[in-house]
């Protein structure tokens, strides 16, 4: 453990000896605080309430996983990423195997595109499902939360009628899909969405035009399309800055160039915003989902994958839109069945960058929403 | 000695004001008991309230229903291990639980539950009520500051400045409740009782005197009365999610249990001054529109209903348990606390306990819309921050509360005012 004493790796802008200065405060956020959502720890710099600068220190979850795939095989390596960005574990999963068939060269078919649409939107609304409960919650609203749980139960279900896991999936492999839609998987999607959209309403009954929310929300944690670029920022917090960069549409990977949906963006990129987009983004879901269900084709749902994966030599990076922003992967191989590197681009990390951006200038109340509304996981910040 | 005893009893009045030290004894043992059981039952509903607000069932392991929760909370928390900071200022870190829970007692003094049902009746009855109630703030501040430690010091900073200016908005809302005492007689009075006795001499309870004005000076209070007793959603100074536990972070075991209980026995009284000021405290509803005799016979048998319809209620869900073993000591549990529901509302039948509870039960009953109001708020509402916090109390309740306070004044000597005009012009 760190000392929070300590003061040399506390980058802030007033250099002091000492925090003798009756006037500042040095507050110790974490690693174990009720809504640093994890283990994330954040040190503050306060005068009275006022935040003058943050320190992230990260690292409490960190299990090496990048290091552990130099050790296994590409097929292997594949339940790992789901331990990433536990909460959506589908997401990962489809960047890894969409990377690894990238470097073989290989297509998963089209109905194994399909249902791995499904699923991954299914994630998406699970994910920001979990989100919207946590960041309610910060707020002080502790309702939602419970609403939001009760529903995503039923995504769950799916998942594990689907694959057998809730959380950690390892729905796909390598080349497309290992299990066929089950009995009724279809039927359970749409119902899924057509329960979802009323229950998607009364969240917005208890959040959208309250009051309390709104003060709390708006004008909160603004971050600017230019810095929003600049610090690498990708997902519904770039968005709802107003830059219109969605890798579905931009990249489209799988078979989203087949459906049609829209990208919702902000337009002042405060917290307020961010959570409007990531409720829309949920509607949108929800409409790629039903186009799916109703166009999925039948077919094969794996493609010609060799029993060894042994990809030729060369590096690869695809990156996929996860329900927090560009999951990237960056794969190099050395011809072996190992992965000679890994290196991924997890959204939340890079996102994290941003808190200190945000929070300069606010209060402490502000720096829970601004954690919140950034919809980080730990798991995928460390990894 | 037994005439004595007997003297309070057929006085009429207060045993402060009777000179009865027995009776002021017996009744000081019965409100602390009463509190402490009412926060016990406070603690279950809530969580129960609260539970089905959000699709939850609550506690439903510890008796039946989870009836038996509070009390091996209570046990849990007295037997638990009981930690003072290395730190700490021990003596200070000691006597803040000691000082928030001793002033949220002191308050019952003068809380009338019924004409005669009060420990005592000052004639600065809500002027005290409010200066011990503040006092609880010093506890606060003690606490957070004896802790050493920065999340129980911001939470007392923040929870010092909090009560601090709502108390003006609702001393502002007050003083207007108690300028429509003295509208009948001409002399105002700051008694709990004078003021309930007020408002029957006037027929009309103050909420709906001069129809808005006495609403909004209650909407004003009720309003300060949740940030002044650190409720959601002016719950900053124990902010879970920001502050850890605010002010009470370092506290354990049984001196976290008084914090609890000095919270809520807070919200009981503040509620009771509300019920007193505004809500005709004692009294029954409509006594204009249904008078008489046989109408306050008829009310008289609500608190014996009340009783009943519970047992009914917790008699219907033994039913409804499932008839198996694992399930028999619930069952009988509920089975026998429906048959003590029905027990006390038989007793509440006897003529003479009927006559004498309806006092109580009635000002029982409107604390208990409040205590509904403020586990709904919890349920609904996201938590204020500091500066918008500050900006309601300071920026809306205390004008308001000003002019409410001129509104009423003028209002009230309207009479007078236009019968000078008139004399003026003639």
């Amino acid at each position: 453990m760190t000392d929070s004493t300590r003061t040399d790796y506390l980058d802030l802008d007033t250099k002091d000896e000492t925090f003798l200065d009756a006037t500042e405060l040095v507050l110790n956020m974490g690693p174990q605080h009720p809504s640093t959502h994890g283990v994330l720890r954040v040190i503050l710099k306060l005068d009275g309430e006022k935040v003058l600068g943050t320190e992230c220190v990260i690292g409490y979850l960190h299990r090496g996983v990048e290091k552990i795939a130099e050790n296994r095989t590409y097929a292997m390596f594949n339940p790992y990423v789901d331990r990433m960005d536990y909460v959506a574990a589908v997401s990962n999963g489809l960047g890894y195997c969409e990377a690894v068939e990238k470097l073989l060269s290989v297509e998963a078919p089209p109905r194994a595109q399909y249902l791995r649409v499904i699923l991954t939107e299914l994630c998406r609304i699970a994910s920001h499902q979990v989100w919207l409960g946590t960041h309610a919650l910060d707020i002080g609203a502790i309702t939602p939360l419970f609403y939001c749980f009760r529903d995503r139960e039923e995504v769950l279900k799916i998942f594990e009628k689907y694959c057998g896991a809730r959380l950690t999936t390892h729905a796909f492999r390598i080349g497309g899909c290992i299990y066929e839609a089950y009995e009724g998987f279809e039927q359970d999607c749409k119902k899924f969405c057509d329960a979802f959209l009323p229950k998607l309403d009364e969240y917005e009954e208890l959040l959208t035009t309250n009051r309390i929310w709104v003060e709390r929300t708006k004008g909160v944690g603004i971050l600017n399309p230019e810095d929003c670029i600049a610090l690498g920022v990708t997902g519904p917090v770039l968005r709802a800055s107003g830059v219109k960069w969605d890798l579905r549409k931009a990249q489209p990977y799988e078979s989203y160039k087949d459906f049609d949906f829209e990208i919702p963006t902000g337009l002042h990129g405060d917290t307020y915003d961010r959570y409007l987009v990531r409720i829309e983004e949920m509607r949108q879901a929800v409409r790629i989902i039903r186009q799916a269900v109703d166009g999925l084709p039948q077919g094969p749902i794996m493609a010609k994958v060799p029993k060894v994966i042994k990809p030729p030599v060369g590096e690869v990076y695809h990156s996929i839109e996860a329900p927090k922003g560009e999951l990237g992967y960056f794969i190099v191989s050395d011809a072996s069945t190992q992965p000679y590197r890994i290196r991924v681009r997890p959204p939340s990390f890079v996102n994290l960058q941003a808190l200190d951006k945000m929070v300069r200038g606010l209060l402490v109340a502000d720096v829970v929403a601004v954690i919140g509304t950034l919809d980080i996981v730990l798991g995928e910040v460390d990894r | 000695m037994i005439e004595y005893i007997k003297g309070y009893l057929s006085s009429g009045t207060t045993p402060g004001e009777a000179g009865n030290m027995f009776w002021a004894t017996v009744y000081i043992l019965l409100v602390i008991t009463g509190v402490s059981v009412a926060v016990l039952c406070m603690n279950w509903l809530e969580r129960k309230i609260l539970a089905h607000m959000q699709i939850r069932l609550g506690p439903m392991r510890v008796g039946p229903h989870g009836l038996l929760q509070p009390f091996a909370d209570a046990l849990k928390l007295l037997i638990k291990e009981d930690i003072i900071p290395h730190d700490a200022d021990k003596f200070v870190f000691w006597s803040a639980p000691v000082v928030v829970t001793m002033t949220a007692f002191t308050t019952f003094l003068v809380v009338p539950f019924g004409r005669t049902h009060a420990v005592t009746d000052m004639n600065i009855g809500v002027l005290f009520m409010l200066g011990v109630s503040s006092l609880g703030v010093l506890g606060i501040i003690m606490a957070g500051w004896s802790s050493n430690s920065h999340y129980p010091l911001m939470g007392s900073l923040r929870s010092s400045a909090q009560m601090v200016s709502y108390e003006i908005a609702m001393g502002l809302a007050i003083v207007s409740a108690v300028l429509m005492t003295s509208l009948q007689t001409g002399t105002g009075t700051l008694s709990m009782i004078g003021i309930v006795e007020s408002q029957a001499a006037q027929h009309t309870w103050f909420i709906f005197k001069f129809f808005p004005l006495g609403f909004i000076a209650f909407a004003v209070f009720a309003i300060a009365m949740v940030a002044e007793t650190n409720r959601a959603p002016f719950d900053l100074p124990e902010a879970e999610s920001e502050l850890v536990a605010g002010f009470h972070t370092e506290y354990s075991g049984f001196r976290w249990s008084l914090f609890f209980l000095a919270e809520y026995s807070a919200m009981l009284a503040v509620s009771s001054i509300a019920v007193t000021l505004w809500l005709g405290g004692w009294m029954r509803p409509f006594p204009n529109w249904l008078g008489g005799t046989a109408w306050d016979m008829a009310f008289s048998f609500l608190p014996a209903l009340t009783f009943f319809v519970l047992a009914a209620g917790c008699f219907l869900g033994t039913i409804r348990m499932p008839k198996i073993p694992q399930f028999r000591v619930q069952t009988i549990g509920l089975g026998t606390f429906a048959a003590l529901l029905g027990f006390v509302g038989l007793v509440l039948l006897v003529p003479g306990v009927r006559v004498r509870i309806q006092d109580i039960y009635w000002f029982v009953v409107k604390v208990a819309f409040f205590m509904y109001l403020y586990i709904w708020y919890r349920g609904t509402f996201p938590r204020y921050r500091f500066d918008q916090l500050m900006k309601v109390g300071w920026k809306v309740l205390l004008p308001t509360g000003l002019g409410v306070l001129i509104a009423t004044a003028i209002w009230g000597l309207m009479p007078q005012l236009s019968a000078a005009i008139l004399g003026v012009l003639q």
